[in-house]
C-alpha cells in the first residue's frame, strides 16, 4: 500500500470518527442542553440516566479525532489547536463540568446539586457551541505561515463562526430530543417531541442564514461549487431528509425514526462540507497531502489501530449499545 | 531570574494539569486491577463478602475514573494548544503512539465501564467479569502507550531527521525499546502500590472505628500480601530505571545526585541543600564511594558532574534532587508497611494492632507522593530539553502563543480544578469513611446506609 492510499485511509477514518462523534456525543450534549430546559426532577434524573452508560465512550471519539489528527495530520492538529486556544479552553472546561456532573450529582446533597445541574447543561451547551464555532472558523479561513498558525486569539469571534456555533447547538439539541423520543417515558417523551420540533426549526433557520451569509462573504466559493455539481447532491438529500423529519415529528409515538432522520441530516451536511472543500483540510491553507504524516507513521497506525483495533471498537460499541437498548437504566 | 513568558507559563500549566491528572490514573490503574481480581474471586467462590468489597470500591472507582477522564481530555489537547512546535516536529512519532492509546485503551475502558457501572443485571456473570477485565486491560494499555511516548522523549531512538522534521524509522525500537521496557513496569508497579496503600489505609480506618470488620480484613490481607511482593520488585525495577538515566541522561543523573563536579571515586550525597549558584552542597551528609557503587556498581568509578555540561544544557538541580529523595523515601515507607503488615497478618494480629492501623491510615498518601515525586524527577531532570538532545523546550512551544492567553488559561484551569478537586475528593472521602453498605438494591443510588453495628461486629466468616 502506498503513501496516497494510506492518506486516503486515514482521511476516511477521520471523517468516520467526526461523524460518529457528532452523532453519539451529539445526542449526549443535546440531552445535556435540554436538561436545562426541564425543571422536573424526575425528568432530569431520567434524562441523565438515558445517557449515563454511554457518554464516556462517546466523548472518547473526540479524543480519537484529536489523536488521529496528531498522528496522521500533525500540521492540522498543531495549527487548529493553536488558532482556537481560547475556544479549546472553553471546550475542555465545558467537558469537565459536563463529565463530573454524572457522579457529583449523585453524591452531592441538596445544597450543591443545583450547581452540578447547572454545570451539566451549561457545560453541554458550551461544548456544542465551541465545536460549531470551530467549524465556522475553518470555513472562514485560518492564516498559516511556515506550517504554524499566524493569527490572533479571537479569529473565532466573528458572526459566521458564532452563527455556526448556534446552529450546531440546535442540531445537537435536536439529536438529544430524538434520543429521548426513543428512550424517554411518557411525559418526557411528549416534551421531547416539542423540543425536537423547535430545535429542528432553529437548525433549519440557522443553516439557511449561514448559507446566504456564505454566498455573500465568499462569492468565489459559490463559483467553485458550480464546478462541482455532484457536491449539490448533499444539500438536496439534506432538504428531503429534513422534510421527512418534520413529518415524523407530527406523531407522538415512541419511534427511532426521528433520530435516524436527524442522523442522516448530519451525514448529508458533513458530506457537503467534505465534497465542497476537498482536498483542503483547512480551507485555503492546508491540504490533506500537506498535512499528512510520513508513510512510516501512517503505515504503523494502519496495521494495528486501523485494520485491527478500529473494527473491534465498532463491534464492542455496538454490542454495548444493544445491552442498554431497552428499559430504564438503573444505577449501581 | 526566569521571565514569565508564554513558555514558562505553558510549562507551569502543563505541570499543573498533568500532576493533577496523574493522581487519578495512578489510583485507578491499580483499582481497576483490584476490582477485576475481587470480581473474579466472587465469580469463582460466590462469597458475599467479595461482592460487598467490590461494590464499595466500584463506587470509589466511578468517581476517581470520572475525574481521571475529564482531566485526561485536557491532556489530549495540550500538545496542540501550547506545544505546537513539538506537535509539528515530532507529531509523526508521538501522534501515532497517542493514537494507539486511544484506539486500544481509551475506547475499551470507557465502553466497558458502562457495563461495569450499569450493566450488572443486564449481562451474564461471565460477561460482567469480562467487562471488568477489559476495563483493567484498558487502563494498563493506556499506561503502556503513555510511557512509550514519554520514554521516547527521554531517550529518543528509532527515528531519523528529514528536512528538520523527526520521522519514525524503526517502530519496534520506539515502542519496545529497552528504556520503555524498564519505565513502563516501573510506572505500573507504582500504580499498584499506590492503590494497595490506599486500600490498606481505608481498611485501617474502618478497623480503628470498629466497622466493616470482614471487608476490612479481606481488603487488608489481599493488598498487604500483594504489596509485600511488589515493593521489592519495584525497588529492583527502579534501580534499572536509575541505570538508564545514568547511561542515557548523564546531566539528569548528575542533577538528581547534586554532583556539581566530576568525582572519582564518587561520594553519595544522602541529603543536603544544594546551591546551584555556587555549585556547593550545604549541610551535606555524604558517604564516600557510595556514589560510585550506586551509579556503576564499583567502589572507584568516575562519575560525571554538572560541570561537564555547558550551562545552557544543565537541568535544574533543586527539584530533581529533592523529588528523587522523596520518591525513594516513600518506597521505603511502603516496604515497611507491607512487610510489617504481612508479619502481623501471619500471626493473626492485624485486628488487634491498633498502632499499625494508625500507621496505615497516616501513610495513605505515600504512593501518590512517590508517583508525583518520581515524575517531577523525570520531567524536570530532562530540561532544558522537550525531546532529550533534539528539541529544546523553548522551541517546542506554540509560536503564535500570547502570554496573556496562557495566563488566562492557567488561571482558569487552577480555578476549575480547584472546584472539581475539592468536591470530588470530598465525595471520595465520604465514601471511604462510610465504607461498604449492605447489598444495594438496584436503583438505590443515593442512600447511604452503613452496616448496622451488630452486623459489623458479628464474628466473620473468615
Amino acid at each position: 500500500m502506498d503513501h496516497d492510499t494510506l492518506i486516503l485511509f486515514w482521511v476516511a477514518v477521520l471523517g468516520f470518527a467526526i461523524l460518529v462523534y457528532g452523532l453519539l456525543d451529539g445526542f449526549d450534549l443535546g440531552v445535556g442542553m435540554l436538561f436545562g430546559l426541564s425543571q422536573n426532577g424526575t425528568d432530569r434524573d431520567a434524562m441523565q440516566a438515558a445517557i449515563a452508560p454511554s457518554w464516556d465512550g462517546n466523548e472518547t471519539w473526540l479524543i480519537l479525532i484529536g489523536t488521529v489528527l496528531f498522528g496522521a495530520f500533525s500540521e492540522v492538529y498543531a495549527v487548529l489547536l493553536s488558532a482556537l486556544y481560547i475556544p479549546v479552553l472553553l471546550l475542555l472546561i465545558g467537558l469537565i463540568f459536563r463529565g463530573v456532573a454524572f457522579e457529583f450529582r449523585k453524591q452531592s446533597g441538596a445544597a450543591m446539586r443545583p450547581v452540578w445541574d447547572f454545570g451539566f447543561w451549561a457545560g453541554s451547551g458550551v461544548v456544542a457551541f465551541v465545536q460549531g464555532a470551530a467549524i465556522g472558523t475553518m470555513i472562514t479561513g485560518v492564516p498559516v505561515v511556515d506550517r504554524h498558525y499566524a493569527g490572533g486569539s479571537f479569529i473565532w469571534l466573528k458572526p459566521f463562526p458564532i452563527l455556526c456555533g448556534i446552529g450546531l447547538m440546535a442540531g445537537y439539541a435536536l439529536l438529544g430530543a430524538c434520543w429521548l423520543i426513543r428512550r424517554g417515558q411518557d411525559s418526557l417523551r411528549a416534551r421531547a417531541f416539542l423540543w425536537a420540533r423547535r430545535a429542528a426549526t432553529g437548525m433549519v433557520i440557522t443553516l439557511g442564514v449561514l448559507a446566504a451569509l456564505a454566498l455573500v462573504l465568499r462569492p468565489e466559493a459559490a463559483a467553485t461549487l458550480l464546478e462541482r455539481p455532484r457536491a449539490m447532491v448533499f444539500p438536496a438529500l439534506w432538504a428531503a431528509v429534513v422534510i421527512a423529519l418534520f413529518a415524523s415529528l407530527r406523531s407522538e409515538r415512541r419511534s427511532a425514526f426521528p433520530f435516524l432522520l436527524t442522523a442522516l441530516s448530519f451525514v448529508s451536511a458533513f458530506g457537503f462540507l467534505a465534497a465542497a472543500f476537498w482536498p483542503w483540510m483547512i480551507p485555503g491553507a492546508v491540504t490533506v497531502a500537506d498535512a499528512a504524516s510520513p508513510e512510516s507513521s501512517l503505515r504503523f497506525m494502519f496495521w494495528g489501530a486501523g485494520l485491527f483495533a478500529l473494527p473491534i471498537i465498532i463491534i464492542y460499541t455496538a454490542v454495548i449499545y444493544r445491552v442498554f437498548r431497552t428499559g430504564p437504566v438503573t444505577t449501581y | 531570574m526566569a521571565e514569565f513568558d508564554a513558555t514558562l507559563l505553558s510549562r507551569i500549566q502543563f505541570a499543573f494539569v498533568i500532576a493533577f491528572h496523574i493522581i487519578f490514573p495512578a489510583f485507578t490503574i491499580g483499582l481497576a486491577a483490584w476490582l477485576a481480581t475481587i470480581e473474579a474471586a466472587h465469580f469463582f467462590t460466590g462469597r458475599p463478602v467479595y461482592r460487598r468489597v467490590f461494590d464499595f470500591w466500584l463506587r470509589v472507582f466511578s468517581i476517581a475514573f470520572g475525574m481521571g477522564v475529564v482531566t485526561g481530555v485536557v491532556m489530549a489537547f495540550q500538545f496542540g494548544t501550547n506545544w505546537a512546535g513539538l506537535a509539528e516536529r515530532a507529531g509523526s512519532i508521538q501522534g501515532p503512539l497517542l493514537g494507539y492509546e486511544t484506539f486500544t485503551a481509551f475506547m475499551m475502558e470507557a465502553t466497558f465501564l458502562g457495563v461495569v457501572l450499569f450493566g450488572r443485571n443486564r449481562v451474564a456473570p461471565w460477561f460482567y467479569l469480562l467487562a471488568c477485565i477489559c476495563v483493567s486491560l484498558g487502563t494498563l494499555l493506556s499506561s503502556f502507550w503513555i510511557l512509550a511516548n514519554n520514554s521516547w522523549m527521554q531517550v529518543p531512538v528509532g527515528h531519523k531527521l528529514v528536512d528538520g522534521r523527526i520521522v519514525p524509522d524503526d517502530w519496534l525500537q520506539i515502542v519496545l525499546g529497552q528504556v520503555q521496557l524498564v519505565r513502563w513496569p516501573h510506572m505500573v508497579l507504582a500504580c499498584f502500590l499506590t492503590t494497595g496503600m490506599s486500600v490498606v489505609a481505608t481498611a485501617s480506618w474502618w478497623l480503628l472505628r470498629g466497622r466493616h470488620r470482614d471487608e476490612a480484613l479481606v481488603s487488608m490481607r489481599w493488598s498487604l500480601g500483594l504489596m509485600a511482593v511488589l515493593i521489592p520488585a519495584q525497588m529492583f525495577v527502579g534501580h534499572l530505571a536509575g541505570d538508564i538515566v545514568h547511561r542515557f541522561q548523564p546531566a539528569k543523573f548528575a542533577a538528581l545526585e547534586a554532583r556539581f563536579e566530576t568525582q572519582q571515586p564518587a561520594s553519595e550525597v544522602l541529603i543536603a541543600l544544594p546551591d546551584p549558584d555556587t555549585g556547593k552542597n550545604l549541610y551535606a551528609i555524604e558517604i564516600p564511594r557510595l556514589g560510585s557503587l550506586i551509579a556503576s556498581g564499583t567502589l572507584d568509578s568516575r562519575e560525571v558532574g554538572l560541570n561537564t555540561f555547558p550551562p545552557q544544557d544543565r537541568p535544574p538541580v533543586l527539584l530533581p534532587f529533592f523529588t528523587f529523595r522523596i520518591m525513594v523515601g516513600m518506597g521505603f515507607v511502603l516496604l515497611g508497611i507491607a512487610w510489617v503488615g504481612v508479619a502481623l497478618a501471619w500471626r493473626g494480629a492485624l485486628e488487634r494492632a491498633r498502632w499499625f492501623q494508625i500507621l496505615g491510615l497516616i501513610c495513605f498518601p505515600a504512593g501518590f507522593v512517590a508517583v508525583l515525586a518520581g515524575w517531577f524527577t523525570a520531567e524536570v531532570g530532562r530540561q532544558p530539553w522537550a525531546i532529550y538532545g533534539i528539541l529544546r523546550t523553548a522551541d517546542a512551544v506554540t509560536p503564535s502563543l500570547v502570554t496573556m492567553d496562557v495566563a488566562l488559561s492557567l488561571l482558569a484551569y487552577v480555578a476549575v480544578y480547584g472546584i472539581v478537586y475539592s468536591f470530588g475528593l470530598t465525595y471520595i472521602f465520604r465514601l471511604l469513611r462510610d465504607g461498604p453498605r449492605d447489598f444495594a438494591a438496584p436503583g438505590d443510588g443515593t442512600a447511604k446506609r452503613p452496616m448496622s453495628l451488630a452486623a459489623a461486629t458479628a464474628p466473620g466468616r473468615e
